[in-house]
């Protein structure tokens, strides 16, 4: 995978989240993610097509998306003991806006790229499936809420 | 300094997901709208289109069903709503969708993620050129 495709993300991360809910975002290193298992509670992915195929995913737990949402939402989130309608709604609309933003970063390095509408994914244990059978390279974040981690995965 | 925007228009904000919905209605109640209603998906922005005296609309892009495009097409089509300013909100920067946009009548465009200072900017900008 051409680890330039991994960059834009990252940065969209954080920029999507300091914008939308003024949450501060540190990256950790990335690693490359064995199995299909996801970090979190609560998952969106997006197929993205291209140059090259793949697809980009986001994993928070409970309390990392409550704080984001709220800040979201320019209000108090109460903690919800399970994920909600409204919980499922914000992580696809998260999971829509950074994929563009990181394709609208890809776009002017040359790398014209489409992006399709995200699915979101909750459950015990649920998995990611990327939409390729390439390596797929997660990049944990921190928060004051948590932590989140992303995923992207390209064909070769 | 007066500002362009007309805060008397009734706002249509319509998002396929309710947080996006959200964050628009809070940005545009901060900017001094207090008369914002939501529509869903297209159909239902196309039902209150013609039922209640809108004065902007602020679609998105990518919704299921009816794109934010077709309903941008569907209002210049339609003589009772036609006039009726569209503002586009999208998560891509594309030239060629800003392009068939404008084509098609979008009055703006504004690309996620964005503050509530870029939203009244669009919006100002409308509202002068539409004087």
């Amino acid at each position: 995978m051409n680890v330039e495709f991994v960059n834009p993300f990252l940065s969209a991360t954080l920029r999507v989240l300091k914008t939308m809910a003024s949450v501060e975002a540190s990256p950790g290193k990335p690693f490359l993610k064995k199995g299909g298992g996801a970090h979190g509670d609560v998952s969106g992915i997006i197929g993205i097509t291209g140059p090259v195929n793949g697809s980009m995913s986001l994993s928070f737990s409970r309390n990392c998306i409550i704080k984001i949402m709220a800040g979201m939402l320019g209000e108090k989130m109460e903690k919800e003991a399970e994920i909600t309608k409204d919980i499922k709604d914000a992580v696809g609309e998260l999971t829509n806006m950074i994929s563009g933003d990181a394709r609208n970063e890809l776009g002017q390095q040359g790398f014209q790229f489409q992006i399709a509408l995200p699915t979101v994914i909750t459950g015990l244990n649920h998995e990611i499936r990327h939409k390729c059978n390439a390596p797929t390279i997660a990049i944990p974040f921190d928060t004051d809420a948590g932590p989140f981690v992303v995923e992207v995965s390209f064909e070769n | 300094m007066k500002s362009a925007i007309d805060f008397n228009q009734k706002v249509l904000v319509v998002d396929d997901f309710s947080t996006m919905r959200m964050i628009i209605h809070n940005m545009l109640k901060k900017i001094g709208f207090s008369n914002i209603c939501e529509a869903e998906n297209g159909a239902a922005a196309l039902s209150l289109l013609r039922s209640d005296q809108i004065g902007l609309v602020l679609a998105d892009w990518h919704m299921p069903v009816m794109t934010g495009l077709e309903l941008l097409q569907r209002i210049r089509r339609e003589p009772a709503v036609k006039d009726i300013p569209v503002l586009m909100v999208t998560a891509e920067e594309q030239t060629e969708n800003i392009l068939r946009a404008i084509k098609a009548g979008a009055d703006n465009f504004i690309v996620k993620p964005f503050t509530t200072a870029t939203i009244r900017d669009k919006i100002a900008q409308i509202f002068r050129k539409r004087r």
